[in-house]
């Protein structure tokens, strides 16, 4: 899980970088953006869930 | 810039260093007594050699906005992505120009920016480790991005090509130096692990409480003189401030912080019955670090408002990140520093003095912040944790950095001793 968080973050980036340097100033790249910054997120929550370590397991 | 504006300049830089005291006092206090030695000498070291390295090779990738960089075309659109200076800062010349200042300033930067990660590895990051990672914040990480927002790089262009605003704006770097070194710290508390005892077997946290809260509290007064110098040089250099606009700035980064740790203290004594001293000290920073990305661009106002969220999202994550993510962070500082840094960056772009389309270059930073130097901090310090772990042994965890490491406590005096506590 933890490399699969890695890469969605860095895809997220991609996303958000790609909107950026293509797409004129345009509803369609904010949209664009959100959505880079939206899978961004999704990699996040994986990593998160990745190092949660379970409760019987922490001490 | 003019002679009175650099030498208020350079006053505000030689400030810095107690923004750097105050993390450092602040992360010793809420750490273990059989830590403290320890803790500071890590603070002194990782500032060290944070200075060295960044003299030695990061103000090579970071540059200064205007002199020479490696520029990639993308679309048609020259794209700077790193500075081209000479290594030991030999391509300056010694001629008062405000590169100096720049230097000086990110040079005490880069300090900060590395000492964050010490909050979430206290009382079990090694020393030589903890420096080894410091390198690695100060020679690659931190210039990297700094150069992007404050070099003259693509970030700074955003508004310039693409018409996002005025481009990345971050004044007084929430982005560059806090939400950077908040998420090396996260990445620093996952690759140590909790420290023993701090959650149950039945998966509990159990609160271990710092050891000093004069120490936490005083930190609070030595950060924000820091800060306000922070603000006030790094708007001037990098934001185009002008001088007289560092009163708005230490009025803003006051307000926010005040805001900030109010906001702290009724939420805690609404939870718990009473304020809780370091959870309004966190505030406190937690607001200093919000502050920074549009001070001198939010108005006095707007500026409170900004610290109020910042203490609420400060306190309450603090409790989130402790017990629901099992992260064990005894300085707050992914709380304080990655999360308050990163509302600060969101309410400039939203509520500040700047175009509308503001919001858009500031979403496109804090994607770079967690898009890309997140997974770069976190795969450089687990590399280096695969060839030199930084967590110390459990023997040495249970007998205490200051003796494990350093070979005397902090408080030799303060010993218990059995007999005091029989009866007679």
């Amino acid at each position: 899980m933890k490399p699969a968080g890695l890469v969605l973050l860095l895809a997220g980036w991609a996303i958000v970088l790609t909107a950026a340097a293509l797409l004129k100033p345009t509803p369609a790249r904010a949209g664009f953006v959100l959505a880079g910054v939206g899978v961004e997120a999704m990699g996040l929550v994986l990593l998160v869930r990745a190092h949660i370590v379970p409760r019987g397991d922490r001490s | 810039m003019s002679e009175a504006a650099s030498v208020l300049c350079l006053v505000m830089i030689l400030l810095v260093p107690l923004a750097s005291l105050g993390l450092a006092l602040m992360n010793t206090g809420l750490g273990r007594s059989r830590s403290a030695a320890h803790t500071m000498l890590a603070a002194l070291c990782i500032v060290a050699t944070a200075a060295l390295v960044y003299f030695a090779v990061g103000f090579c990738w970071q540059g200064v906005a205007g002199r020479a960089a490696r520029c990639f075309n993308i679309n048609g659109r020259s794209w700077n992505w790193f500075g081209a200076e000479a290594p030991f800062l030999s391509s300056l010349t010694m001629d008062g120009s405000p590169a100096w200042l720049v230097v000086l300033s990110q040079m005490f930067s880069a300090g900060l920016a590395a000492l964050i990660p010490l909050g979430a590895g206290t009382d079990r990051w090694r020393l030589g480790p903890a420096c080894v990672s410091s390198a690695i914040m100060a020679g690659v990480i931190y210039p990297l991005y700094a150069h992007w927002a404050w070099g003259g790089g693509w970030l700074s262009q955003l508004g310039t090509y693409y018409g996002m605003g005025r481009g990345y704006l971050d004044a007084g770097g929430a982005g560059c130096i806090q939400v950077t070194g908040g998420l090396a710290a996260l990445s620093i508390a996952w690759l140590l692990g909790p420290r023993r005892g701090k959650y149950s077997s039945s998966g509990m946290a159990a609160a271990i409480p710092g050891h000093h809260t004069v120490f936490v509290l005083l930190a609070c007064f030595l950060a924000w003189i820091g800060w306000t110098g922070l603000n006030a040089s790094g708007a001037m250099l990098f934001a185009g401030a002008p001088w007289s606009s560092a009163v708005l700035i230490a009025l803003d980064t006051m307000l926010s912080a005040g805001a900030s740790a109010l906001a702290a203290a009724v939420i805690t004594r609404t939870r718990f019955g009473r304020p809780d001293a370091s959870l309004c000290a966190n505030g406190w920073v937690g607001g200093l670090v919000a502050s920074s990305a549009g001070c001198g661009f939010l108005s006095p106002a707007v500026a409170a408002v900004t610290g109020v969220v910042a203490g609420a999202l400060v306190t309450l994550s603090v409790e989130w990140i402790d017990v629901y993510l099992g992260v064990d962070d005894p300085g707050g500082s992914v709380s304080v520093h990655a999360i308050a840094g990163t509302w600060g960056l969101l309410a400039t772009g939203m509520f500040g003095r700047v175009p509308d389309s503001q919001w858009l270059a500031q979403l496109v930073g804090i994607a770079t912040l967690f898009g890309f130097v997140f997974p770069l901090a976190f795969t450089l310090n687990w590399v280096l944790n695969r060839f030199f772990p930084q967590r110390v042994s459990p023997e040495g965890e249970w007998q205490g950095m200051d003796l494990h490491e350093l070979g005397a406590g902090a408080y030799p005096e303060f010993v218990i001793h059995r007999e005091d506590f029989i009866q007679r």
